[in-house]
């Protein structure tokens, strides 16, 4: 496994891309990059999945074999390697970010269903793996991108729980004083761009700050700018043109960008294999030229190690990455959607790859955590989600005076009135009660 | 500002034959203050039957050369003329220029992105030579990729950037449309004011001289509704640098229109920094009869019309209204008052256009004052044909506005 891991890790090695100035011509002609040879599980399984194309069973679809972390201990054992791929504090903090997701998402549902918060909600269970195998490792000045399922990752981020929930509820004390809502999470503070409710369209915004990161570097020199911006999104984002259009000039200008690609086999209603004519998306890394990297999204702890290693790219200047992140979600699109097209057996194969208890069974197996210590986690959170409720459900609804805030930067942008006075110097815009 | 009108009429001045000689190294190497034309004389753009007298879109490439013709040839005449006066003579895309660049010396987050921004110059030159001055990354050649390159802009102006984002062609900016309206109007109120937006989106619009359908597109409309944006048109060389300058520093996005046909209008311009008011509207000539609210291109065909009007008895007030958005309904609502006669002049679509929203606000602010009712002349609502004759009659026409004060005024 070790070996299909390590092959899997980078589908290609760095290239020699031209590093001086976007304006060269003479840039070579790199040879096609490699793609994973048949050692790689997903490859193998991709031929499978041709002969077996009489199989009812979604999960034979897949392309890529699915690895548990129980794979990954025997490997090790096996070898008797005395190295863990983490250390106590950092599994405790995996773990409980990933209970902290999971349980916020659950608590959203059942608010959702009392009433406490409307419009498309769109729960993470069982992606956890992806949002904190990556986000943990940011530094607090690095960006992160969403889409409309995004509780998580502001969560990951950094954003405190009343926050996030207050958001949900619509009350003044939300992340985005209730203006965002479900799908539009933001934090300067913790440098969440947002969370971006149509498909695709977030990912020229990634591009776009992780243009800055670069612009910081060589245009204002300040060498010490190594952040990076991590751009999430799904499976169905992957046939959008932004998608594409933002892989070439991420590669091209050697941007510090992470493409992360939740690959969750549903676009709402729409298989990934209905939709996709190759359904290998890390293989579309390569063709822009940079790694196209496939790993299993049910495993923390793998998506840890691809992820430490594109940052690490990403950080050094090296260039982006596209990581492609087998994944499941465990309830519907949204709370809306009645979720009846999938098939039972596809979700019971899933369920039982959940990424909490499969990280919960390598820490007590590897003896980095007793069942008391995850207990006492699940415990926190429990009282961290509940606070959140409390604190949202407390919270103030937004006052009038707030309607009219924040549609300009500059309030100047609405303009000058009839009495010749810029019209946000009115009392009623003030109020709330202007007409503009 | 004056000089400019008070040439109108005298219009064929001005004639960019393209057989003209052209000698790129003379226009490249005069100094921009050294161009100017003959004493007294004042640039003009249209000729007396409207139609423009410049090719500035014949054929893309070929246009740009007709450009520099005209200012080569100029600069030829009168080399010395211009060192007496204040200010410096310039063409409308290098006022453009020489704002961007005084902003971009100014201030190292200000960048430029977009199609051919950076070595080929821009495809009305307005960027001409800043990528050898700045540098690629500053003046960044994007491929072609509109909603990309524009979200780009957009993310960037979020982590403390100040980009202006071009736009080949206005036109090309639909391709931008979700990234123009979900992200860049909306993001600083769905973030709760976290992240603010600095961007400038520009590039050359309107109907040109028979670009086709698509090339040819008033998209004031469009643009217009979507909350958290403020537009700007420019319509002179002072105007085209001040706004310019003020929409890099405005916090807000800006959608900063262009007309293809105004790009090298000539004027004098003042040495000294100065920036205009991105919400005040312009008063171009004053008058007593009837106020007329134009903007870009069609302050060219009000003027024209003014010209008539005077020597038939009336004394029109005309307003470049400039704010596309917000209207400057103190300047209008000034004039409404004295006036108490509305006549809009524009060439954006009719149905849902900037003259309809004006319509409704003087309706709404002054309607007690008018004397009669208000009068929009838009562009028709048809895709701009292509031949010469359909084109025209797509537009308003200086008759047109002639006839249309003669009926206000009755």
């Amino acid at each position: 496994m070790s070996a299909a891991f390590s092959t899997a890790k980078f589908a290609t090695q760095p290239f020699p891309l031209n590093t001086t100035s976007p304006r060269s011509h003479d840039k070579p002609l790199f040879d096609p990059l490699k793609i994973p040879t048949s050692s790689s599980p997903f490859l193998g399984s991709t031929r499978k999945l041709r002969l077996s194309s009489s199989s009812k069973l979604n999960l034979h679809r897949r392309s890529g074999a699915v690895v548990a972390v129980s794979d990954v201990v025997k490997e090790k054992k096996s070898k008797s390697t005395p190295n863990l791929l983490i250390t106590k504090e950092e599994g405790l903090v995996l773990y409980e970010d990933m209970i902290l997701g999971r349980a916020f998402e659950d608590m959203c549902a059942q608010m959702y269903y009392r009433g406490k918060m409307f419009g498309f909600v769109h729960l993470y269970n069982g992606q956890e793996a992806v949002s904190t195998g990556f986000i943990k490792l940011l530094k607090k000045e690095d960006s992160v991108v969403s889409t409309y399922r995004d509780h998580v990752h502001a969560l990951s981020k950094g954003v405190p729980a009343r926050e996030v929930m207050s958001e949900l509820f619509g009350k003044t004390t939300g992340c985005c004083r209730g203006q965002g809502g479900s799908m539009h999470m933001f934090s300067s503070e913790h440098n969440l761009l947002g969370g971006f409710a149509f498909i695709g369209e977030g990912i020229p915004v990634a591009t776009g700050a992780a243009f800055s990161s670069k612009y910081r570097r060589e245009v204002l020199k300040q060498a010490d700018c190594d952040h990076v911006t991590l751009a999430f999104f799904g499976d169905g984002t992957c046939n959008n043109g932004q998608f594409f259009e933002c892989l070439n000039m991420a590669a091209l200008w050697k941007l510090p960008i992470i493409f992360v690609v939740e690959n969750n086999l549903w676009a709402i209603g729409m298989s990934h294999l209905r939709a996709t004519s190759d359904p290998q998306i890390y293989k579309k890394g390569p063709a822009f030229g940079m790694p196209g990297i496939h790993v299993d999204g049910m495993d923390v702890l793998k998506v840890r190690e691809v992820a430490k290693e594109a940052i690490g790219r990403a950080r050094r200047g090296e260039g982006p990455t596209l990581v492609e992140c087998e994944t499941y979600r465990f309830r519907g699109h949204s709370l809306a959607d009645p979720d009846e097209l999938r098939d039972p057996a596809e979700k019971a194969h899933y369920a039982a790859r959940d990424p909490i208890t499969a990280l919960k069974n390598y820490m007590i197996e590897n003896r980095l955590a007793s069942e008391a210590d995850l207990k006492a986690i699940d415990k926190k959170i429990d009282e961290v989600v509940e606070d959140a409720v409390e604190f949202a459900d407390e919270s103030p609804l937004p006052q009038r005076s707030q309607l009219l805030e924040n549609v300009f930067a500059d309030p100047k942008g609405f303009g000058i009135g009839p009495d010749g006075r810029y019209r946000c110097e009115d009392p009623k815009f003030t109020e709330g009660t202007a007409h503009v | 500002m004056a000089a400019i009108f008070q040439g109108v009429g005298a219009a064929a001045a001005l004639s960019s034959s393209p057989s003209n000689s052209f000698d790129t190294k003379k226009l490249l190497c005069s100094p921009r203050r050294s161009f100017s034309a003959r004493k007294g004389a004042s640039f003009v753009v249209v000729r007396s039957d409207g139609s423009v007298n410049f090719d500035l879109n014949h054929k893309g490439r070929r246009a740009q050369q007709l450009i520099t013709n005209a200012v080569a040839t100029k600069a030829d005449s009168s080399a010395a003329a211009s060192s007496s006066k204040p200010g410096h003579e310039l063409l409308l895309f290098e006022a453009l220029r020489e704002g961007l660049e005084e902003e971009m010396e100014r201030d190292a987050t200000v960048c430029v992105m977009g199609e051919d921004v950076g070595h080929y110059g821009g495809s009305y030159k307005v960027t001409r030579g800043l990528a050898e001055k700045f540098g690629d990354l500053r003046v960044l050649d994007t491929p072609i990729a509109e909603n990309s390159f524009t979200g780009m802009g957009i993310g960037a102006a979020m982590t403390g950037l100040r980009p202006v984002v071009e736009g080949m062609n206005m036109g090309f900016l639909l391709l931008a449309f979700n990234q123009i309206s979900n992200n860049c109007g909306m993001l600083h109120y769905t973030s709760g004011g976290q992240f603010k937006i600095p961007i400038v989106i520009r590039g050359p619009g309107g109907v040109g001289r028979q670009l086709g359908a698509e090339h040819s597109q008033r998209l004031e409309s469009y643009f217009q509704s979507i909350p958290g944006i403020q537009m700007v048109a420019c319509s002179t060389p002072y105007n085209a640098k001040g706004l310019m300058k003020a929409a890099i520093r405005s916090e807000n996005p800006v959608i900063l229109f262009e007309h293809v046909l105004l790009y090298n209008l000539k004027e004098r311009i003042p040495d000294e920094d100065y920036i205009c008011n991105l919400e005040e509207a312009e008063m171009v000539r004053p008058g007593e009869h009837v106020t007329i609210l134009t903007y870009s291109r069609m302050r060219y065909h009000v003027m024209q019309a003014a010209k008539t009007l005077v020597n038939k008895g009336y004394d029109p007030e005309v307003i470049d209204i400039r704010s596309l958005k917000p209207f400057d309904l103190y300047t209008i609502g000034n004039s409404v008052k004295k006036t108490h006669r509305v006549l809009i002049v524009e060439e954006c679509m009719r149905t849902g256009g900037i003259g309809a929203s004006l319509t409704a606000a003087i309706t709404e602010n002054f309607h007690d004052y008018l004397d009669a009712p208000i009068i929009c002349l838009s562009s028709q609502d048809v895709p701009t044909p292509y031949a010469g004759p359909l084109e025209e009659w797509t537009v308003v026409q200086p008759a047109q506005i002639v006839t249309a004060v003669e009926q206000l005024c009755q």
